[in-house]
């Protein structure tokens, strides 16, 4: 619903010839958001830069003297192995939860598309509630979930047959760790997405489905030749949005295995903030953070490109 | 036939799935310490306590918390919309040189990665001598918020038929008193959407309290606060459930005053962190 919010009023729409047009009106209007802006984004963006270029410890912290290296923290940073494989890690991740995000929410909005009137209140009505719960709460919630000893999912589990899962530790292993995390992530963003594809989907004229099934066509090649194709730039737009959502994610990591055990959930915003905090490195940290910057800003391009898209085809 | 009850089923396996974790959190909230600790949970809220919401509430700089979130998140709105509304009307009503630019700027400062900006904003913080006071907080959360408000309100404005203010113009009001007496209400709606939908960025927000709130414990936010439940609440898991439902709860009250135009999609993004 991010995408029909940041939907570009149309740009000629306004503005009566009446008024006068050299008014400076307008930019006395524009002009505490463009201040405020510059303090507040723009200011710790070039500091970002600036301290990424500069030998920035604890000592230059407290004494504020630092001096310029260079682009010194950009080779260390590059060519230190463990950033490749938090890299890795990150696109690993990023892909994993996004494509589950996306096959998962498809299908619920396909599901949506198809229940009655009942049923779908009360999917939808759970989506909302899932949607509205704060991501500490959640990240809570799961820890509770998970519990070795007291947890229903392993209470579950064993009930099921697995007794392998006998107050088992989720937590002290990396891949279950990780595993816990894209689960969090992806219960969180299918409310998002599931909605905005279920609210795209109701658009497509009815008679485009009811020709199509005179053909004799099945679920898949309808959903193919038909709904994919006339939503296509929605399904760019909201993967794109979770990309950027995925490899940003923070909070939850941070809360729940601080990027471990070991390295096992170290991403990269986990490790900009790790290389910052724990060693005290900010030359290091926000080199790490303006690398990742551009990452996003690779993710970025497409999202202004769906956007634009859209708009086109709306 | 055989359709219809597969979709019944996967309809409810859906509903299941999105709404246990919020059920549990509640359920554990409100079940005795003996319940939660036994062998084979239970499922039902029979029979409850309000013990452990007296434990959350009791616990040390609890109230405190409360208010510091209420102060900043609060703070933090009220500034967004004061700045946005002025931004908003100037993209939504007049035509000037630079306007295209303006409004490409709001978006692609609605796209900040903020994960990236911990660094120089606490190096800045330190700096300006604003680490560990709400100060700092309030004003990263009206920055968070601000590209959010101002292209939500432009909307509601655009929607907005400007010939009504053209007639309470003709009718001898000025230009502010026509703003003030005929858009102004009818933007009221628009308004309390777009800051109810700040609030919750500004109240769920926990990158930034946990940087830039150190020393100064009793300044902390509630995020912050239950993130660090261990330490409060040790293996108490009904207190952390309590103190978790707690804080939903604000959160939960908005959505459904909203609800209505969280189905219609009007707004939405800042939800998402």
């Amino acid at each position: 619903m991010t995408v029909l919010a940041e939907r570009p009023v149309r740009e000629t729409a306004p503005a009566p010839p009446k008024r006068r047009k050299r008014s400076v009106l307008p930019y006395v209007l524009i002009a505490p958001t463009l201040l405020t802006t510059a303090y507040l984004l723009l200011y710790p963006l070039i500091r970002n830069v600036v301290i990424s270029l500069q030998e920035f410890g604890l000592p230059q912290l407290v004494r504020g003297d630092a001096k310029f290296v260079g682009l010194a923290n950009y080779v260390k940073v590059l060519s230190d192995p463990e950033f490749w494989s938090v890299v890795r890690r990150t696109l690993w991740f990023t892909a994993i939860n996004v494509v589950l995000i996306m096959v998962l929410s498809t299908l619920v909005a396909l599901l949506l598309v198809r229940l009655g009137k009942g049923l779908r209140f009360l999917v939808m009505g759970g989506l909302v509630l899932t949607w509205a719960t704060p991501v500490i709460a959640a990240t809570t919630v799961f820890q509770w979930l998970f519990q070795s000893r007291l947890g229903v999912v392993n209470w579950a589990l064993v009930a099921l047959g697995f007794e392998e899962y006998r107050d088992y530790t989720w937590f002290a292993d990396g891949e279950a760790t990780f595993g816990i995390l894209v689960t969090l992530i992806v219960w969180q963003s299918i409310p998002f997405a599931a909605l905005s594809l279920y609210a795209a989907m109701i658009t497509v004229p009815q008679e485009l489905y009811e020709s199509a099934r005179i053909d004799g066509a099945g679920a898949w090649r309808v959903f193919s030749t038909i709904t994919f194709p006339m939503l296509r730039a929605m399904f760019g737009l909201i993967t794109c949005l979770e990309v950027i959502w995925v490899v940003k994610a923070f909070v939850q990591i941070w809360v729940i295995s601080q990027g471990g055990p070991g390295q096992a959930t170290t991403t990269l915003p986990v490790y900009a903030f790790q290389v910052a905090q724990s060693l005290q490195r900010y030359d290091l940290g926000a080199a790490v953070s303006m690398l990742m910057v551009l990452l996003l800003v690779l993710a970025l391009l497409a999202y202004f490109r769906q956007l634009y898209r859209q708009e086109r085809e709306a | 036939m055989i359709g219809r009850i597969s979709r019944t089923t996967a309809a409810l396996v859906v509903f299941v799935l999105s709404v246990f974790p919020v059920y549990w959190m509640v359920l554990t909230a409100f079940k005795p310490t003996k319940d939660i600790q036994s062998a084979t949970p239970t499922f039902l809220p029979v029979p409850i306590t309000f013990d452990h919401f007296g434990t959350a509430i009791a616990a040390k700089g609890f109230f405190s918390f409360w208010r510091n979130s209420l102060l900043v998140a609060g703070g933090a709105v009220v500034l967004a919309l004061l700045v946005a509304l002025l931004a908003a009307f100037a993209i939504a009503r007049l035509r000037w040189k630079g306007r295209r630019a303006f409004v490409l700027m709001v978006f692609v400062a609605q796209m900040t990665p903020w994960e990236a900006l911990l660094i120089p904003i606490y190096v800045i913080a330190r700096d300006t001598g604003m680490l560990d006071t709400l100060w700092i907080l309030t004003l990263v959360y009206f920055m968070m918020t601000l590209p959010f408000t101002i292209v939500t309100l432009r909307g509601f404005l655009a929607a907005i038929p400007v010939d009504l203010e053209e007639a309470a113009q003709v009718d001898g009001c000025t230009r502010g008193q026509a703003f003030r007496k005929v858009v102004f209400p009818l933007l009221a709606p628009g308004l309390l959407a777009t800051s109810l939908f700040g609030f919750i960025t500004a109240w769920n927000e926990f990158a930034f309290a946990n940087v830039l709130i150190i020393k100064d414990q009793d300044d902390r936010t509630l995020p912050v606060w239950l993130s660090s439940f261990n330490n409060t609440f040790g293996t108490d898991w009904g207190a952390t459930m309590a103190a978790s439902t707690l804080f939903m709860l604000p959160v939960l009250l908005i959505f459904i005053v909203l609800q209505g135009r969280v189905t219609t999609g009007i707004v939405g993004g800042a939800v998402k962190g």
